[in-house]
């Protein structure tokens, strides 16, 4: 490090930390409401700690709503899809890159043709589909929707592109077949990639909004963003309590996200730089 | 399947079990993706030609009369017209914070990933909380953001989003907010690409920090400054969730966007054939777009080569 950028290091740091906390500052004033009284959110002058936390905002929140279930089916909406769109595109990314089949260059560009369309244009004409096979307001049909990815089939074709043929090559001379080489080799090699991949899908579908929107109706099926919206529409003025649901929603993610920071850098890099 | 193998040659007979090993890879992804993707794709341009209502009733082929319908209707208008302005209000400030906030990022020192990771944070939660704790920011009599501009001694601050005229500067302050550090970490992958040994020669010369980056990071950032301002005009385009929880598309109607305007077009008023003629409005525009980059594309790899 040479002296100027040493002389720069205080200011720098001055300046990144006023940056950062100011980015923060609706996160920390979602918190302090949501340890005040409803009464007390919006209270002139404004207090940056409330006189006394009351925690047990978090306990009732509970029993106005059916949050558990919420989160239950959010959960369950966010495994299901993940692995399913997980498995899949994999599987599709070995087939490829690492195998030949007729057609294979052509099926390919179907996929790169529809990953630049919006699925807002197609939306209606996916929901009429999936009413049609009588699953429109259930799980099921949620999942289906949002499980295939040509996103996903690309971040891992990425990776695997990468891994050198010569490695399957020796396999196949070792006998073993073209399952057993992509469950032994490229599988295990494509770690990176599907880590990369859970953490977007994982966030995905845990944030997704419009999609819960459009699908579903039943109150008992609902997610956790349909469940904060009821929140609000139902408990408009307890702006604490809706605080507190909303800092809940956003925990699983927010663990998700510190465990796993290297991987959401590099997914952003990977769908970034290809430009 | 065993006629066939009695006349093929070896040879033609490892070439179809070659297929057939290779189908086998991609089908599971392809039949979901067909059904659930390429099928409604090509369904939505056939529904922007169709008028009907979801019901048991046979759609009915009208030509160009969806298209007309939404041009003639003034709220489809004014939807598509408020996404322009949503795109414009956010896509250059959006640009300038995440390059800034980048070159700041973009030093060797000690914890430097935390500071990554408090701006990248928007982005990763979700809309709904987000939206609901802005709008209690942007509340016009009570809130934080009205009370500090009383403080700092403007009397009269804008209603922010119960006014028509400041609703979508409230929103677009939040898309910014969310999204700049997404674009910011896009950014950062650029920077560790260029040369350290441009800077060194610079500062031999004697260039300050500022013409540094004038002359040197910006221009070199070029390519990904284009690729982050197609990324983010299709972005805008797509809005919904952030205009849904924040304004609902009102006051009136002075926050609906495209998108809005097909959701309800669909989904409350169920006329799928003016929803379609708008999802392709909305594709012609992305694709106009995704060409524009693909142009740009082709100079920046003839300029590098």
């Amino acid at each position: 490090m040479n002296t100027k950028t040493k002389n720069l290091r205080v200011p720098l740091y001055l300046g990144l930390i006023a940056l950062s906390l100011f980015m923060l500052v609706p996160f920390y004033w979602m918190v302090i409401s949501s340890l005040k009284l409803n009464k007390d959110v919006f209270s002139i002058p404004m207090k940056w700690w409330p006189d006394t936390m009351h925690w047990e905002n978090y306990k009732i929140i509970w029993k106005k709503l059916p949050l558990v279930t919420f989160f239950f089916n959010t959960a369950k909406l966010t495994v299901i899809t993940t692995i399913i769109q997980l498995c899949t595109s994999c599987f599709a990314a070995y087939g490829f890159t690492k195998t030949r089949f007729k057609g294979r260059d052509l099926i390919f560009l179907m996929y790169v043709t529809t990953i630049a369309v919006p699925w807002q244009v197609y939306m209606v004409p996916q929901f009429i589909l999936v009413s049609w096979l009588g699953l429109n307001d259930t799980h099921l049909g949620l999942i289906l929707m949002q499980a295939f990815s040509a996103f996903g089939v690309f971040l891992i074709r990425q990776f695997y592109i990468s891994i050198p043929d010569e490695l399957c090559e020796a396999a196949r001379i070792d006998g073993l077949n073209e399952y057993g080489i992509f469950a032994k080799i490229v599988f295990p090699l494509g770690k990176p990639a599907m880590a990369t991949l859970t953490i977007f899908t994982f966030t995905n579908v845990w944030n997704d909004f419009m999609g819960p929107l459009i699908y579903l109706k039943t109150k008992e099926l609902k997610t956790i963003q349909l469940g904060i919206r009821m929140f609000i529409s139902q408990f408009g003025a307890d702006y604490a309590w809706i605080m507190a649901a909303s800092v809940c929603s956003l925990i699983p993610v927010i663990i998700v996200f510190l465990s796993c920071q290297k991987f959401f850098v590099e997914g952003v890099a990977a769908s970034g730089i290809k430009g | 399947m065993k006629e066939v193998k009695t006349t093929l040659t070896p040879h033609q007979k490892k070439a179809i079990r070659s297929n057939l090993v290779g189908y086998s890879f991609i089908l599971p992804n392809l039949i979901g993706y067909a059904i659930f993707v390429f099928i409604p794709v090509i369904f939505s341009f056939i529904l922007s030609v169709m008028k009907w209502d979801g019901s048991k009733a046979p759609m009915e082929f009208v030509g160009l009369k969806n298209f007309a319908q939404i041009f003639g209707d003034r709220i489809f208008v004014q939807s598509f017209l408020h996404t322009i302005q949503y795109a414009l209000l956010t896509v250059f400030p959006t640009l300038v914070l995440s390059l800034l906030l980048a070159v700041l990022l973009n030093h060797k020192l000690k914890g430097i990933a935390i500071f990554r990771t408090a701006l990248y944070f928007p982005y990763i939660a979700s809309i709904v909380a987000v939206g609901a704790v802005w709008n209690m920011l942007f509340q016009p009599d009570f809130g934080p953001i009205n009370e500090f501009l009383k403080f700092i001694g403007i009397s009269k601050p804008p209603r922010w989003v119960v006014d028509v005229k400041w609703a979508m500067v409230a929103i677009s302050v939040v898309s910014v907010w969310k999204y700049m550090g997404y674009y910011m970490i896009v950014y950062l992958a650029a920077l560790q690409g260029i040369s350290g040994s441009l800077y060194e020669a610079a500062g031999i010369d004697g260039a300050n920090g500022f013409q540094k980056l004038r002359y040197i990071t910006i221009p070199m950032l070029t390519p990904t400054t284009f690729f982050v301002l197609i990324m983010l005009t299709i972005q805008c385009f797509k809005v919904f969730d952030l205009v849904y929880v924040m304004t609902g598309g009102g006051p009136g109607n002075a926050t609906k966007t495209l998108v809005n305007y097909i959701y309800e077009k669909a989904f409350t008023s169920w006329e799928f054939g003016p929803a379609s003629a708008g999802a392709i409005v909305l594709f012609a525009v992305v694709l106009v777009i995704t060409l524009i980059q693909f142009a740009g594309e082709k100079k920046w790899s003839k300029d590098l080569m």
